[in-house]
């Protein structure tokens, strides 16, 4: 077995390189191609918090991914054609600038998360999945009758929007910032499993009646850990409809959702790198089984059929074994 | 008499037909151990679930501590004062032991929200629960996962957990259940002298441990409390002769 | 607005609904009785559709289509039970949602490899189409009224099952105690497959049936899919009535709310931004109902309490 720590340095220093390499040999399309893995892997290390550490089986996460997305491309869109998104009760302007953007997105995010948490946090087990899945069909159906932004047909954004200081047309820059961001929850993610609340979350999966006995409350742990694990998600949103110029209701299909969950379960779920590993790997199958053939979902499907059934570690779990304690 | 710090009064519930808690009125006062004792099915563990929370009782009050807590949530009860074990070890198996200890000590502060700065890097926090693990000897397997703890250690670690809150009483449900000879002797002496920092409610099969420490005893029968006195009262009661003791079962 | 278009309305309504029942009683019996989640439900549906437009087309039979449609769901629900969803009864929920996934993704993908990407068209029999005149002159499709028809007659069937038979009643000592039918001496994992391949067949019955009024293409299963996880969340989980309850009010409320909403805010918006405003709330009716019975009764209408 190798170190997970070891297997995690390696992951983020390739992730690093491939796109260093592609500068150098000027190959574009490479560096999109991991900035669209950078983003996948944001997205599911926000889910990770709500799946792996505390237990919650979303299938509705696109819905975070999504209003990120919208919020990208609503503010762009009112900016580029100098219309405001609102008047009343007070004048909102459009905006190109990331930053607010991906304040927007997030604020929208834990807006989002809160309420659908408080809704589905009611239920426990497959309740909860149907409900969460539910949600995100409700967000994908108004956003597909939504026709003042495109309906079906999303929205496109002729430049991508701005970042203090950077030039974010150039691939390999916006490709740092989406590296950056992704480094920062990590990060961030690490600390908060170590946490006082990342300990009482841990517990709260495991045996929620345990945590209720010594005076916390299981559920308001969890609604937490939805709302942080939404604000990330939705800020991955953000992050991919800038790359793709393009917003558009399948960001908040179900099979979106599906996908994020699949990042954290190739990888290994609750592991740091879990969804790391999972979107990295998830992108280059989708490069190059999508390259060989037109049905290259069937070759996941299979893969993802082995890894259920036989290698419930992902990745990780094959590399690393299982999870080390805390100490 | 002193105040009583946990009361039940005229306590009920039904299912259905069957009377599972029937005008259940006990009482636990400072310093001392009261056992609840009967036979399968008596009804204990339903007087448990309405006493610590999580069942609401049809009729009747719990009070801890004077305030009313019948239908308090069991974090409310736990919040105010009342500890208590679990028959079947309630823990968090992936975990390690003192990560289990952690969270009694987290939940005695009431404050889970800190989300960057390592649990485990807590001295305040961390002490409390090595504390608590030192006292039942679990010092050694503090940084063992939860579920390679022998059937024993667990119980034990129940018990470290329910230390790390500094509770006002503590509810036991069988803390001896299937520890040994052994084990039970020695925990038999634990409880002994933890009684002067709270009373004990000591729902428990094992009578030796039962008559060995218990300073009043409750005998359950059928939901009902058909007797409740000294040690030696219950010995010599025919009621509970008749319906319990004698009963070769 | 007429009378003639609500009655008009309410019948769509019914008719969306029977045919929302014949998935969620699967989907529901299937969880009730293996604590499954089955995704891949929705993909049994889309089989007996493509089934039924295959046969349709050599054989030009309706009723050939509809047993080759049931036979076929029936057959892949069995093939997967036994290859793979046999695995899955003991695991998490989560384990169950990704492996189900991954049959979804093999069997859209695999029904696009041999049938290709374009819809195909399975006809209303001659003998079933064209309109009736009901009382009061309300001129309405016969088919539609057919489904309605189905749809009742397998309800009550399933009803008559699961109360009145030997196997009903080991399907229901399995939702209420999985040792005690063991020890009865039913052979469980027997009663698991045909709990599975009579789900599989009433997915692929419902397929095709509305595949004859909408087209048989790739993906068609898990819209249908999803508004019956609504169905039995609201129903609660595990129960027939409660699928059949809560697929005629999700049935109606989809279909009513589609029509009258936007008329509603026109009584007070100007028609452009009414019917847009209407018809955006109207697609999310279903999901308000659905949080409002959640929040009134988080286990469904019908189901345990816990």
């Amino acid at each position: 077995m190798i170190p997970e720590r070891l297997v995690n340095l390696v992951v983020l220093v390739g992730l690093l390189a491939v796109p260093l390499w592609a500068l150098a040999m000027d190959e574009p399309f490479t560096i999109t191609l991991a900035t669209r893995a950078v983003i996948f892997a944001l997205a599911a290390v926000g889910l990770n918090i709500a799946l792996g550490f505390g237990g919650l089986v979303s299938l509705g996460h696109a819905v975070f991914f999504g209003l990120g997305g919208y919020a990208m491309g609503i503010l762009a869109h009112h900016a580029q054609t100098y219309t405001p998104v609102a008047e009343w009760p007070f004048l909102i302007e459009g905006t190109k600038s990331m930053p607010v953007i991906w304040l927007v997105a997030m604020c929208v995010s834990a807006l989002a998360a809160l309420v659908i948490g408080l809704l589905s946090l009611r239920t426990t087990g497959v309740y909860f999945i149907m409900i969460t899945l539910a949600f995100g069909q409700m967000f994908y159906y108004f956003a597909i009758s939504w026709a003042e932004y495109g309906g079906e047909d999303g929205l496109s954004i002729y430049v991508r929007n701005d970042f203090p200081g950077l030039n974010t047309l150039v691939p390999i820059q916006f490709f740092g910032l989406c590296f950056a961001l992704l480094c920062a929850a990590l990060l961030f993610s690490a600390f908060l499993a170590r946490s006082p609340f990342g300990l009482a979350l841990n517990a709260a999966r495991q045996v929620p009646q345990r945590v209720e006995t010594v005076g916390l409350n299981p559920m308001r742990l969890k609604l937490v850990a939805f709302v942080i694990s939404g604000v990330i998600t939705g800020l991955a949103g953000a992050l991919f409809a800038d790359l793709n110029r393009f917003v558009s209701p399948t960001m908040f299909s179900w099979q979106m959702s599906g996908e994020i969950i699949i990042f954290i379960i190739l990888g290994g779920v609750a592991r740091l790198f879990g969804p790391v590993v999972g979107a990295v790997l998830f992108v280059t199958l989708e490069h190059f089984l999508g390259g060989l053939s037109e049905y290259w979902h069937i070759y996941l499907g299979a893969l993802l059929l082995v890894i259920v059934l036989f290698a419930r570690g992902g990745v990780i779990g094959l590399l690393a074994g299982r999870a080390r304690l805390h100490d | 008499m002193t105040d009583a710090v946990l009361t039940t009064t005229g306590l009920s519930k039904s299912f259905g037909a069957l009377k599972a808690t029937d005008d259940v009125s006990i009482d636990l006062r400072p310093g001392e151990i009261h056992a609840v004792i009967g036979p399968n099915g008596a009804g204990k563990s339903t007087l448990i679930a309405q006493i610590c929370g999580g069942l609401v009782p049809d009729s009747g009050r719990v009070t801890l501590l004077g305030r009313d807590v019948t239908q308090a949530p069991a974090r409310l009860r736990a919040q105010a004062g009342l500890a208590r074990t679990f028959q079947i070890s309630a823990l968090a198996m992936e975990d390690s032991v003192l990560q289990n200890a952690m969270l009694g000590v987290l939940g005695a502060t009431g404050r889970p929200w800190s989300f960057l700065r390592p649990a485990l890097g807590r001295r305040d926090l961390r002490e409390a629960a090595e504390n608590a693990l030192e006292r039942v000897g679990l010092a050694e397997a503090r940084a063992m996962r939860t579920a390679e703890l022998s059937h024993g250690q667990r119980r034990q670690l129940e018990v470290a957990v329910a230390l790390t809150l500094n509770p006002r009483a503590f509810v036991m449900d069988e803390p001896m259940a299937g520890l040994g000879a052994e084990g039970s002797k020695r925990l038999t002496s634990f409880l002994d002298g933890l009684r002067s920092e709270a009373p004990i409610l000591l729902v428990e099969h094992d009578m030796d441990a039962v008559f060995a420490l218990a300073d009043r005893v409750s005998v359950l029968v059928y939901g009902r409390v058909i007797e409740t006195g000294t040690v030696a009262q219950i010995r010599a009661s025919q009621a509970v002769r008749d319906a319990y003791l004698g009963d070769p079962a | 607005m007429s009378t003639i278009l609500i009655i008009e309305q309410v019948l769509n309504g019914l008719q969306f609904g029977v045919m929302l029942f014949l998935m969620a009683a699967g989907l529901t019996l299937i969880f009730g009785v293996m604590g499954l989640i089955n995704l891949a439900h929705g993909s049994l549906y889309m089989v007996g559709a493509f089934a039924a437009a295959a046969v349709a087309g050599l054989t030009g039979s309706f009723l050939l289509a509809l047993f080759a449609a049931m036979a076929a769901a029936a057959m892949a629900g069995v093939l997967i039970e036994m290859v793979v969803i046999r695995r899955l009864y003991a695991t998490d929920h989560l384990d169950q949602v990704l492996a189900t996934f991954a049959l979804i993704l093999i069997f859209s993908e695999g029904t696009r490899w041999v049938f290709g990407s374009f819809p195909l068209f399975l006809d209303i029999p001659d003998a079933l189409s064209g309109p009736v005149t009901l009382p009061g002159g309300i001129a309405y499709p016969l088919y539609r009224l057919v489904l309605i028809g189905v749809g009742l007659a397998v309800a009550v069937g399933l009803g008559l099952l699961i109360n009145r038979t030997r196997i009903g009643i080991q399907i229901r000592a399995g939702e209420n105690d999985r040792e005690m039918i063991a020890a009865l001496g039913v052979d469980i994992s027997r009663l698991y497959t045909l709990v599975f391949a009579l789900g599989a067949a009433l997915a692929g019955l419902a397929g095709a049936l509305v595949g004859a009024i909408q087209s048989v293409q790739v993906g068609m299963g898990e819209p249908v899919l999803i508004l019956a996880f609504v169905v039995i969340v609201i129903g609660g989980i595990g129960s027939i009535k409660g699928a059949f309850v809560g697929a005629l009010l999700v049935g109606l409320t989809d279909t009513l709310g589609g029509i009258f909403l936007p008329e509603l805010f026109k009584l007070f918006m100007e028609p452009g931004a009414a019917t847009s405003a209407g018809s955006a709330l109207a697609s999310m009716a279903i999901y308000i109902l659905m949080g409002a019975v959640l929040i009134w009764r988080p286990t469904g209408l019908y189901g345990a309490r816990a």
